[in-house]
């Protein structure tokens, strides 16, 4: 005798009851807690920040952040002004905002500028806006700005602080989903600690980035001036997303950074 | 013990040594390979599939006589989807960090086979209390192997545990330990062909220890 179970009827009356069923959890475990993760990645974004330019509870070997309680407090003495600069297709800066002229115009921070979006906007050849976050410690002035890119699995970016010439003072690489223990390791200090000190500039002036580089003879890195950082061992995509991100993304700095020069 | 009949007691510890779900079912060796460069991986991932899994058999062990035959494994992956997820975001609005660290593992639990391999082989079959144990029991398993093979393969490809440098400090100049002897990492521990290989080596202990479980 048929089963109860096997009957088609039954298969497909299961099968939508399990939809619904589902799909209601999901949408009301989704919409009841999105308050709550949104002022998280809010949190988190101050947080990467301050960590870029220095301020965080880092021990030996661990990079911590600033407690989110703390965050907000922080982020508002030290960050002195959230610059947004508007480029054309061609990197001409059109115009130059600072925080409060932006928040008039849009209602919305700075520092909550979705980088991807902007990124996409530039690719269809409309202005991109380009966040920079100018931050003070110690009466030393630091740029911070973001980047966003693609590592091996899925998405990497982070925020470098640069200073007026445009030698890192700091960084914060994060990722979505790379390998656990080998790409996922741009987010461990030995590997963000030495970008300090490295020069996104060749000598003569020309933007060339910071190659994440295998074997370049310089693994204690003590040679700042060579555009490059020793590699993860096994984390070569990885490594090479962060490269490029960083050549992408930060080059479109440079006439801004030209025009601290000349003042 | 007195909680557990012999019985319940066989199906916690069974999947720890002869009927391990890694070294003898088989089940759950593409996570096994993928993320067991380190150590704390490793850990966070053998948690996680225990909640999953103990969790998931006890839910699929109570719909066992509704679910239809036909559709089964579609209803299994949406109950450990849905289980999955909910619990992410519930990390993520409450204990954000963490939600961060099992950020990959999210999906890895989903498409891990050991889980619809026990819902399939066990679940179906059995009341909830029984599925819990086998579990439970098959996520231990499952877990002891995961940390051996990460154990050896930090230890020999990075020279750390659990991020602690345990063979001394390998940056060349300034070498201590045993780097100072002349001992380098080996670099291939940390891809996944080597993980294939550990997992091996314990097979081939395992096997030869217990010349049952060799098949013809």
């Amino acid at each position: 005798m048929e089963k109860r179970t096997d009957k088609n009827s039954y298969t497909i009356l299961f099968a939508v009851i399990m939809v619904v069923v589902v799909g209601a959890l999901l949408a009301f475990t989704a919409s009841s807690l999105k308050p709550n993760i949104t002022e998280n990645q809010r949190l988190e974004k101050q947080q990467n920040i301050l960590y870029a330019m220095g301020i965080n509870d880092n021990d030996e070997s661990n990079a911590i952040f600033i407690s989110t309680d703390k965050a907000p407090e922080a982020f508002k003495s030290n960050i002195k002004d959230q610059l947004v600069i508007t480029i054309d297709s061609n990197g001409k800066i059109i115009k130059t905002q600072t925080r409060d002229e932006y928040v008039a115009e849009t209602k919305q921070e700075p520092y909550l500028i979705d980088v991807k979006k902007e990124q996409a906007n530039a690719k269809q050849g409309q202005p991109r806006k380009l966040p920079l976050f100018v931050g003070e410690r110690d009466g030393k002035t630091y740029y911070v700005a973001p980047i966003y890119g693609k590592g091996l699995w899925d998405a990497i970016w982070g925020y470098v602080a640069l200073d007026k010439d445009m030698v890192v003072q700091g960084a914060y690489f994060d990722h979505k989903g790379e390998t656990p223990g080998l790409g996922a390791n741009i987010k461990q200090r030995y590997f963000m600690d030495d970008f300090e000190g490295e020069h996104l500039l060749s000598e003569s002036g020309v933007f060339k980035g910071i190659t994440v580089a295998k074997g370049n003879a310089d693994p204690k890195n003590t040679d700042k001036t060579d555009n490059a950082v020793d590699a993860i061992a096994g984390a070569t995509i990885t490594g090479d997303g962060v490269t490029a991100m960083i050549k992408s993304d930060l080059k479109l700095y440079k006439p801004y950074f030209d025009t601290l020069k000349n003042n | 013990m007195g909680l557990l009949s012999k019985k319940d007691t066989k199906l916690i510890t069974d999947p720890l040594a002869d009927n391990n779900p890694i070294t003898i079912q088989v089940l759950g060796i593409c996570s096994a390979l993928a993320i067991t460069a380190e150590l704390k991986a490793s850990i966070v991932m053998a948690i996680s599939v225990f909640f999953v899994l103990g969790i998931g058999n006890v839910v699929i062990s109570l719909l066992r006589n509704v679910i239809p035959s036909k559709i089964r494994i579609i209803v299994q992956l949406v109950v450990v989807a849905a289980l999955v997820i909910i619990v992410d975001q519930v990390l993520k609005a409450f204990a954000y960090e963490l939600s961060k660290t099992l950020s990959v593992f999210v999906g890895l639990i989903i498409t891990n086979c050991i889980i619809m391999g026990r819902f399939e082989a066990f679940a179906l079959g059995n009341g909830p209390w029984r599925s819990f144990l086998d579990g439970i029991g098959n996520a231990a398993g499952y877990g002891l192997i995961l940390i051996i093979v990460g154990f050896f393969r930090e230890l020999l490809g990075s020279g750390t545990l659990l991020g602690f440098p345990v063979l001394g400090n390998p940056i060349p100049g300034e070498q201590t330990g045993l780097y100072a002897l002349g001992y380098e990492n080996n670099g291939f521990m940390l891809l996944s062909p080597m993980a294939l290989i550990v997992v091996g080596i314990i097979i081939w202990i395992q096997r030869s220890r217990n010349k049952d479980l060799i098949e013809d």
